[in-house]
């Protein structure tokens, strides 16, 4: 194995780590806004209301994330109406696409984790909220959602996982993330191993990362759970 | 919008290769997962060296990465000890199908290590030493005692995986496998439809995730009957 092709290309790899970086940070924020009130909507006893979030979360939860990035990438470019219009500019570029299926894909996942932390919500401490006298808003902002985000915490670590390693795909439309650049690098000198190799230490190394950081982050938001130090 | 221009017999039968791809997967799978769960567990330091490194590893890179890695050097590697070790000089070539299997098989084969381990340590040990009690050898506790009750126990995490497994099989339309997904972009680039043809994959991977999600509730009944429910 040659592995001075890698430190010859070290900066395209380097230009990749940041787009992957950059893509799963960003549809993982949008992800976790759509996914908060989802969550809550699906909570909700109105049918109306937890239906179609129930439909979204089945879908979204059932089809590879590889076939909703095709969907958004070269199926809505069937319809004349969309190529028409104003977002159109948007919709043909790889990076928007491959940020929407993303951001929905991790949504739908995230909601789900959301709700059973917010269905596990003690009843004592709704009953002790509403004899305080909160209101409904009141009362998901101090006691429901705070505590359903602990509760949450340890599959949301799982999720951040697979939405980096889910976001490898990016590279099937185009995208020179670190798997295109290694799949970019191995086309060009027919080196799938220092290539790939070399691909996945880079993703080894975010893994472990996030695993250190939810660690850590747990220790901090689970202190109450813990045994006293003496 | 369903009108599939004559292409139905196609994506039916990409379809049945997706299937058929999941399910030996799924074999290898399980059989390298219990292997490693039972290597993890077992006395030996080798034994667990080699299962905690295969487990960690594969778990730390995305899939694509790895399929791309096994595909490309696969092949290189088999052909080099083919012609070192025995001596077989003629080119090997592995097909698509075969790659695709041995590939998922052994990533999945990581997950399922570490949920079998779980299952395994969730069987009371009290139960497998009244089996040595009985004069019962490895293999009779092992399949008298400790497999039949730790499916119950292994069920869901096996479930998700599975989920998992079925979805991943998408990714090797990448690698030029004629699955579902395939034969849909082929139909796609033929009518220029390719809303059409990437929802009906989207389609036809949620009928099958809805058929394993029936079976695996069927399957947990079976294994939890005489067990109390809370």
């Amino acid at each position: 194995m040659d592995f001075s092709i890698i430190s010859d290309n070290i900066g395209l790899y380097l230009n990749g780590l940041v787009i992957t970086v950059e893509l799963v940070v960003t549809a993982l924020v949008l992800g976790l806004m759509i996914a908060v009130p989802l969550a809550l909507m699906r909570t909700s006893r109105n049918p109306f209301i937890w239906g179609p979030v129930w439909l979204f979360i089945y879908v979204f939860r059932g089809t590879p994330l590889l076939v909703q990035l095709y969907v958004i990438y070269y199926g809505f470019g069937q319809f004349a109406a969309v190529r028409e219009s104003f977002l159109w500019p948007y919709l043909k570029e790889a990076y928007v696409c491959a940020l929407i299926a993303f951001a929905l894909n991790t949504a739908a996942y995230t909601a789900e984790i959301l709700r059973g932390a917010i269905e596990a919500t003690f009843h004592g401490e709704v009953e002790a909220a509403k004899a305080c006298g909160m209101s409904r808003s009141m009362m998901l902002r101090r006691i429901i959602l705070p505590s359903a985000f602990r509760r949450a915490l340890p599959a949301y670590s799982n999720e951040v996982i697979f939405m980096l390693h889910g976001s490898a795909i990016a590279s099937v439309i185009t995208i020179l993330d670190i798997t295109g650049v290694a799949r970019l690098i191995n086309s060009r000198f027919y080196s799938p191993y220092e290539a790939f190799i070399a691909a996945a230490l880079f993703y080894m190394a975010l893994t472990f990362l996030i695993v250190w950081g939810f660690k850590l982050w747990e220790k901090r938001w689970h202190a109450h759970l813990h045994p006293r130090q003496q | 919008m369903f009108d599939l221009h004559g292409y139905g017999p196609s994506i039916l039968e990409g379809s049945w290769l997706t299937v058929q791809l999941a399910l030996a997967s799924l074999a290898i799978a399980i059989v390298l997962g219990m292997v490693a769960a039972l290597a993890k567990l077992s006395k030996s330091p080798i034994g667990r060296g080699i299962a905690g490194g295969y487990t960690t590893v594969v778990r730390g890179i995305p899939e694509l990465v790895l399929m791309l890695l096994l595909f490309f050097g696969g092949q290189l590697v088999i052909n080099y000890l083919a012609a070192e070790v025995i001596g077989y000089e003629e080119y090997i070539d592995i097909d698509p199908f075969t790659a695709g299997v041995a590939t998922i098989g052994f990533i999945y084969g990581a997950y399922m290590a570490e949920t079998f381990r779980g299952a395994i340590l969730a069987v009371h040990s009290g139960q497998l030493e009244a089996g040595a009690a009985y004069g019962m050898n490895k293999w009779q506790v092992f399949h008298r005692i400790l497999l039949p009750q730790m499916i119950r126990f292994a069920l869901p995490g096996f479930g998700n995986n599975w989920l998992v497994l079925l979805k991943a099989t998408a990714l090797v339309s990448i690698i030029g496998l004629d699955d579902v997904l395939r034969k849909a972009a082929l139909a796609a680039g033929a009518t220029r439809l390719p809303f059409t043809f990437y929802l009906t994959v989207g389609v036809v991977y949620l009928v099958l995730t809805t058929v394993s999600i029936i079976l695996l509730q069927w399957a947990d009944r079976h294994y939890s009957a005489g067990v109390r429910r809370a």
